[in-house]
């Protein structure tokens, strides 16, 4: 379970402060597919961190008793002038994990033929998000956090990712934050949507996607 | 390894297990960017030092004439030079520090203090390696003698090293909330370098200046390191309590400030 219990948060601006989320609730329970719906700008990236623990909230609490992952396909932390194996091997030497067992499940899924070798600097958008992806996977998490994912990648990718995500591993609690309605229609049981930082819950995905055309 | 969080607590022996893994593989990783696998790779860790070092000492020698004493100029310059890198490199390497590698703490177990800590063991490890390495080669060709005290020395240089990472520490965090201590950093290094001790004995400093003087906390540190090394030709002037009080201070608000650095962190 993770549980946000009353959070807000804000950030210093110039101009004051800037307040983000507005006493949100919500729990995601062990093997649920919860989604959030978004306008860019809504606050879904900041509702990620605070799931995952990135940053801590500026009042209320966050309740976490789930091993939650990183936003998935997140590849900011990649060091670029190292190599696809060398990040690999940095991820596994802080999650515990043997690198060279991993190395086989990471190189099937991300594709990536010699490149794995070579710095992240030469790679193409899509070659990253491949190999952020496949080492995501690595990590055995109970809950997944998913901030457009499908944003990135062809057909190929999103079909790869779907059978890992909802196939192989349908008994753990996903998070995904989107502005595609209809992919997190197709993919979750609850949904709620982000509008000026205050979260509206639904129980019933259809009434999400149609609260979020009509007013989001 | 569940609930690094609120629920349920993690054991203290755990956290310093995950603790000693994550700063190991920051430590790693940092080497692996900096050095990379060219030529001698990470030993550039070292040898930087060193090179600078030698540099000095040949310089000081050269001019040893001009000091005039009996003084075994060789072993001066090595102390004198290596205490200085000692609180000038490690601060400077971890001022900025964390910034560049916010985005690490997407991985909820790599906190600030990680990568502040990773860094600032990296650089002590480069400037006492090349300390260690260069009191031996001088000795085995003869330049100096092998130190007095080598107990004394070790103590010395630790107290010193230490005052160099609560330093880091404190200016490493600091940073975070204000960018001008990057800027003023080097212009203070190069302003106290006279000061510190370095290129003077303690002794040789006018007596009416004296008392002032050894408010520099850097000055015992290297008198201590000296006292060690060939205490027996001058009187080393230095106060171990003085050195560690300053270090115990800054150790105890470069915590404080990395806590409040927290509010500051906004991974991208």
């Amino acid at each position: 379970m993770i549980k946000l219990d009353n959070v807000s948060k804000y950030y210093k601006t110039r101009s004051g402060r800037a307040e983000i989320l507005k006493n949100v609730n919500l729990t995601v329970e062990k093997g649920e597919r919860v989604g959030i719906l978004g306008r860019n700008g809504a606050g879904k990236s900041t509702l990620i961190r605070l799931l995952g623990g990135v940053e801590e909230p500026s009042k209320g609490r966050v309740l976490r008793d789930m091993y939650v992952s990183w936003p998935l396909a997140f590849s900011g932390a990649f060091q670029h002038s190292l190599t696809g194996f060398d990040n690999l091997r940095f991820i596994c030497r802080i999650y515990e994990i043997d690198p060279e067992a991993a190395l086989p499940r990471v190189e099937d899924f991300a594709e990536l033929g010699k490149y794995m070798f070579e710095p992240i600097g030469t790679y193409s958008a899509g070659m990253r998000a491949r190999l952020g992806f496949g080492i995501s996977l690595v990590v055995d998490f109970d809950c997944y956090l998913i901030d457009e994912v499908v944003a990135v990648g062809d057909d190929r990718f999103r079909d790869r990712c779907h059978e890992e995500l909802f196939v192989k591993r349908a008994n753990r609690s996903i998070f995904l934050v989107s502005h595609n309605a209809d992919y997190v229609r197709q993919h979750c049981q609850k949904a709620a949507v982000l509008k000026n930082g205050e979260l509206i819950s639904f129980d019933d995905v259809d009434e999400a996607y149609v609260y979020y055309h009509r007013y989001a | 390894m569940e609930g690094e969080d609120q629920i349920p607590q993690t054991s203290l022996r755990r956290s310093w297990a995950i603790q000693r893994r994550i700063v190991t593989a920051l430590i790693l990783r940092e080497m692996l960017t900096r050095y990379g696998r060219h030529n001698i790779g990470f030993l550039w860790l070292f040898v930087e030092p060193m090179v600078f070092t030698i540099g000095v000492t040949l310089v000081w020698t050269a001019f040893r004439n001009v000091h005039g004493s009996d003084l075994p100029i060789a072993a001066f310059a090595v102390t004198g030079y290596s205490s200085v890198l000692v609180w000038r490199n490690i601060p400077s390497r971890s001022i900025g520090a964390i910034e560049p590698n916010l985005s690490l703490m997407y991985h909820r177990n790599v906190k600030a203090l990680d990568i502040l800590v990773a860094r600032i063991l990296l650089e002590v490890l480069g400037v006492g390696v090349s300390f260690f390495v260069l009191s031996i080669f001088f000795s085995a060709i003869g330049w100096v003698s092998a130190p007095e005290n080598p107990y004394l020395v070790l103590e010395g240089w630790l107290a010193l090293a230490w005052f160099g990472m609560a330093m880091g520490m404190f200016l490493g965090a600091f940073s975070l909330r204000s960018e001008l201590v990057d800027k003023f950093f080097h212009p203070f290094t190069y302003l106290m370098f006279p000061f510190s001790g370095a290129a003077w004995l303690a002794e040789a400093a006018p007596a009416t200046m004296r008392p002032y003087l050894m408010y520099v906390p850097m000055i015992h540190g290297v008198e201590w390191v000296r006292d060690g090394f060939f205490g027996s030709h001058f009187t080393a002037m230095y106060s171990p309590m003085y050195l560690i009080s300053w270090n115990m201070v800054l150790t105890f608000f470069g915590l404080v400030e990395l806590r409040n650095a927290k509010r500051h962190i906004v991974p991208q």
